[in-house]
């Protein structure tokens, strides 16, 4: 019996058959999931562009999401020049299937970023950016802007919410990130991020962000209170990865062009 | 090995020949994934479905298996196993399946999987066999589950996501402690288990390897 299992021709069919066997289990299992797990991931980041707006609610369903979601308009807009851009530019059909992080490590669709240029530790920044507008009577009201950047273990990526005036900051959260749990992982936490709410961005002349992250509070008579947050306690480099991140974000190599002509209504 | 009986397969290793404690298999996985009870309840179920069923699968082929690639034939069937579970999880439990990362596909390494096909299901009925993996997986489990109790409750203030200790960042009374979200805060729980299981069950005490000698030679002071 030992004997004859051990041949060689016997080890080569067992092993083609068990190939096979599992080859088929193994690709019915992926094949047939698939919708499934894509339909998933494009409500994971419908909720995540939802909770930086604020207008996700508590315990809402899928189709719930999916409904307010739809009163979004989603564009992509070239970084340097600030218009919008047709979809077939970078290739794909609907916007929403753009990945703009996918396209960084394209070199025909991004710019390679010398480190004197990239607070935010980025290496390679997309040309084109996809972002979430939400118009109402024609007019409007809200912007959300996609953001990624290095803080001290990870690249944290989120998403912030500007209202209508494209200055002061509605939301800003995180929906994926690696920062050391209680400390730098609380960028997560509800109570520091409701702090962003009502800060601006830039200063009257719209030109430089000047958002800053302090220590010890943001007393009520700060000076520029209107600009500065409470740095995460015991996560310095976390929080000073989250001010250069959201800064060149909103500067002149991140959305600041774009945020100059939606402004002077100009695209 | 052969006269075990189903009660035996099933319960013994639950504390009598836990797979972390007595055979300290399957640490890495414990250290990862237990700092909340949801995700390592998700996990806990993923390595008790794939060790069961890749042990049922192995018995049942066990005596056309050729020696020379037995471990490969294992692997394989284990493989498969896991990538099945991890598409069903990305699909049905997406948020945990998320948190878990590559954790799940690590079930591939977990050593208690492998370590049940080669040690029980190659000389084993598959019946038994798949009351083995459930019986491991079950022991791999209360280990887990153990260890996320305290992560979670110490660490976050929560169990399974419902706060129980309203901490300090959030308006509450008290200061979580940020070792217990750390991975080797997990060695320290999982030790003082193994403590706790060996002071009730002395016969898990290993024989010590050796014994120091007494001291003989009288030296002048």
């Amino acid at each position: 019996m030992a004997k004859s299992k051990d041949t060689v021709a016997r080890t080569l069919l067992v092993a083609l058959v068990l190939s096979i066997v599992f080859s088929v289990i193994v690709s019915t299992a992926a094949v047939a999931l698939r919708p499934a797990q894509i339909k998933n991931q494009n409500l994971d980041i419908k909720t995540n562009i939802l909770a930086a707006a604020g207008m996700l609610e508590p315990g809402a369903s899928a189709d719930e999401i999916e409904e307010t979601f739809a009163s979004f308009d989603v564009r992509l807009v070239d970084l340097d020049s600030g218009e919008y851009v047709e979809p077939s530019a970078v290739g794909v059909q609907d916007p929403m299937k753009y990945d703009m992080y996918k396209a960084a490590s394209n070199p025909a669709l991004s710019t390679d970023l010398p480190a004197s240029e990239d607070p935010a530790g980025i290496k390679r920044r997309p040309n084109v950016a996809k972002v979430y507008t939400l118009s109402e009577n024609g007019e409007l009201v809200r912007v959300v802007l996609p953001i990624h950047g290095y803080g001290l273990w990870s690249t944290l990526y989120g998403f912030l919410s500007l209202e209508g005036d494209l200055n002061t900051i509605e939301g800003l959260g995180f929906y994926a990130h690696a920062e050391t749990p209680g400390l730098g992982g609380e960028v997560d936490n509800p109570g520091w991020k409701q702090q962003w709410v009502g800060k601006e961005l830039y200063g009257s002349d719209f030109t430089e962000p000047q958002i800053e992250l302090v220590k010890g509070g943001v007393s009520s008579d700060a000076q520029n209170r209107e600009h500065k947050v409470d740095a995460l306690s015991g996560a310095t480099l976390t929080s000073r990865g989250v001010e250069n991140l959201v800064n060149y974000w909103m500067g002149d190599n991140g959305f600041a062009p774009y945020l100059q002509k939606l402004r002077e209504g100009e695209v | 090995m052969a006269g075990s009986t189903a009660k035996q397969v099933l319960f013994e290793p639950i504390f009598s020949n836990n797979p972390i404690a007595l055979q300290i298999l399957g640490i890495c996985s414990a250290l990862a994934v237990t700092t909340s009870m949801n995700v390592t309840i998700v996990m806990c179920l993923a390595v008790t479905a794939v060790t069961a069923f890749s042990s049922m699968a192995i018995s049942l082929v066990r005596s056309q298996i050729p020696g020379s690639i037995r471990i490969i034939v294992q692997m394989t069937i284990i493989a498969s196993l896991v990538i099945v579970v991890d598409q069903i999880l990305k699909a049905y439990a997406y948020e945990i399946s998320k948190q878990l990362s590559v954790f799940v596909g690590l079930i591939i390494t977990n050593c208690i999987v492998m370590g049940r096909a080669e040690g029980f299901a190659m000389n084993n009925p598959p019946l038994l066999s798949f009351l083995d993996g459930i019986g491991n997986g079950m022991g791999y489990s209360v280990l887990l589950l153990f260890v996320a109790f305290f992560r979670e409750l110490l660490g976050a203030g929560s169990l399974f996501g419902v706060t129980l200790l309203p901490v300090v960042n959030e308006g509450g009374w008290y200061v979580p402690n940020g070792l217990l979200l750390l991975p080797p805060s997990a060695f320290f729980i999982i030790g003082l288990a193994i403590w706790g299981l060996r002071t009730w069950k002395p016969e898990q005490v290993e024989a010590p390897d050796y014994r120091m000698s007494r001291h003989k030679t009288k030296e002048a002071f």
